[in-house]
């Protein structure tokens, strides 16, 4: 079989990217989902906040994704559900699995992976003690609590406090649950303000900054945990050891982009988001095979996915019809604690006809300091932030004249200034 | 004065409250004017979405998501969410379909967050 355009995974990022190619005058366009549904994680995230960006209201993951979902039938973009993709390859052949069409081959003129995230396991962060029930990842009880209609259980305690863990205090007490604690490694949140002030706050749920589980117990069911706070080096200090009674912990401990499609096809990942690298077009190392979404890198705002997607959507329907200029390309540095920025390169003669935004996250909490855009040392754009955090990603968006100065620069350099040492 | 981080938006902006009431609050910190209103309702009169499940007959899944049209008063949180689980609801239901009227006196209705067809 052939197609112009195959998307790999129907989230966000999928729809967006689709829409977009058809708007663009793309018509042979195909969308591969492993899940029953389209929609990807937004279909478990039922508590609002998604949307305000991009519909200047305030949504449900649900809600969002539907709109997403419309769009797409409207347009009679094709799609396959319960179709898992095995394999991509430099040929831009995707390979899909599902049991309505059995093994099928596609040819693409061009791919993009739209795969998003999954959660760090338990085995990532290695805990010490019996391997009993009442474990879960965060994401998988939330999948559990609000598709299944599953009680997970009745005395939690959660471990990260990421947005996913965060999201499910409240939400387990909602359903009944005690939630004893939030543990926290770092001396900060990785999650939203507003969810530590509305999700633990508000239900006076106790957030232990610097602290960690280092050991559970109980043989059938979790029956309690050990929590100790860590040094500066991140290292328990075992003589502040304390047991918590429960029957349930959730690791909210990060997400991981699913790269393993990318790097079956030969995509350079980049050592600090596990995401593609990519340039202004979000094009990967390998011709014609485009990624965008939390498969990128991780998002804590869905309409950035939206927007980041529906660029991928376009870029990759004027690859289909133009190829790939071929010309020089500008590495974008990063330094003084912003720890990526996505694209990291910049074509010279890319078409920027559409805005160009850089997209970063810094390695800590900052105050009062300006996200500066050099070109050959030169300021192309600062801007001030009364506060940075790494939850939090930043972004900076050209002007047409900045981007002038961009595109005639022979070296590009992102950074924090202002910074006290 | 007063410190809050405002909620009505992702970008959770820290806002500096000065005064009590409706009319002497004065806001700085905002983003935009939602963070005023935010300030003003959280100082006088705090509330909250509410957003959980409830149960279906015939359908794909045991549950769909709901959620409040409008944000109700904070202290009604826990009633609302009683009331949620003491209800059962029919598929088919669309994006939007009220599934609780006038939750617990609030004035604020309960509406479905999913479509879901009859299985
Ligand atoms: C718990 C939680 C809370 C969040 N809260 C908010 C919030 O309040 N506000 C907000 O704006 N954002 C929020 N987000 C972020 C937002 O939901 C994500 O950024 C967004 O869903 C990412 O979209 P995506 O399409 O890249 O990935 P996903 O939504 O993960 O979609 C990826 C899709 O690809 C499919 N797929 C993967 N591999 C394959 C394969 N090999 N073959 C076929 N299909 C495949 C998957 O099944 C999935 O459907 C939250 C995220 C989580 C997890």
């Amino acid at each position: 079989m052939n197609k112009n355009l195959v998307i790999v995974g129907g989230g966000p990022a999928g729809l967006a990217c689709a829409i977009s190619a058809y708007d663009e005058g793309e018509r042979d366009i195909l969308i591969l989902e492993r899940e029953p549904e389209l929609g990807g994680i937004l279909n478990q995230c039922i508590h609002n906040g998604f949307g305000l960006h991009t519909f200047k209201e305030e949504l449900t993951g649900p809600e969002y994704a539907y709109r997403y979902v419309k769009g797409v039938e409207e347009r009679g973009i094709e799609y396959k559900t319960e179709a898992t993709v095995i394999d991509v390859n430099a040929q831009k052949q995707v390979t899909y699995v599902s049991k309505r069409d059995g093994l099928v081959t596609i040819d693409a003129k061009a791919v993009v992976l739209c795969c998003g995230c999954r959660e760090r396991p338990r085995g990532a962060i290695n805990i010490a003690g019996m391997r009993g029930s009442g474990i879960f990842s965060a994401g998988t009880a939330q999948k559990l609590v609000n598709v299944e209609g599953l009680s997970v259980g009745k005395n939690v305690v959660i471990l990260g406090s990421g947005d996913i863990g965060l999201i499910m205090a409240r939400r387990m007490t909602f359903e009944g649950a005690n939630v004893k604690a939030v543990v926290e490694l770092m001396p900060y949140s990785s999650g939203l303000n507003r969810n530590i002030v509305q999700c633990l706050n508000d239900f006076d749920i106790p957030l232990l900054f610097s602290h960690t589980v280092v050991q559970v117990h109980g043989k059938g069911r979790l029956c309690g945990v050990t929590i100790a706070q860590v040094d500066e080096n991140l290292r328990p200090k075992m003589d502040t050891a304390k047991y918590i009674e429960c029957d349930t912990l959730l690791l909210s401990v990060g997400l991981l982009p699913e790269n393993e499609l990318a790097k079956n096809a030969g995509v350079v990942l980049s050592s600090v988001t596990g995401g593609g690298i990519v340039d202004d077009s979000m094009m990967t190392s390998q011709e014609g095979i485009f990624v965008c979404g939390n498969v990128l890198h991780v998002h804590d705002l869905v309409d950035f996915v939206s927007q980041e997607s529906a660029l991928a959507g376009q870029r990759a329907v004027q690859y289909i019809r133009n190829g790939a200029p071929n010309c020089e390309k500008i590495t974008i540095e990063t330094k003084n604690g912003i720890r990526y920025c996505v694209p990291s390169i910049l074509k010279k003669d890319g078409d920027f006809t559409s805005a160009l935004s850089f997209k970063m996250r810094v390695s800590n909490v900052f105050k009062k300091v300006t996200l500066t855009v050099f070109a050959d040392g030169v300021v192309v754009l600062a801007k001030k932030r009364p506060i940075v955090t790494p939850g939090e990603m930043e972004n900076v968006t050209f002007t047409p004249k900045q981007i002038e100065q961009l595109k005639t620069a022979s070296s590009i350099q992102v950074s924090l200034e202002g910074v006290e040492k | 004065m007063k410190e809050l981080i405002c909620i009505s938006c992702p970008m959770g902006c820290h806002l500096q409250v000065e005064g009590e009431s409706v009319e002497n609050i004065v806001v700085s910190g905002n983003g935009c004017v939602r963070g005023i209103i935010y300030a003003k309702n959280e100082i006088t009169a705090p509330k909250r979405m509410v957003c959980g499940t409830v149960k279906i007959n015939g359908a794909t899944q045991p549950v769909v998501s709901v959620k409040t049209k409008e944000p109700i008063p904070k202290e009604k949180i826990f009633d609302c969410l009683a009331e949620l689980n003491n209800t059962t609801i029919e598929a088919p239901v669309s994006v939007g379909d009220v599934a609780i009227v006038n939750v617990c006196n609030t004035g604020v209705d309960v509406v479905v967050t999913k479509g879901l067809s009859k299985r």
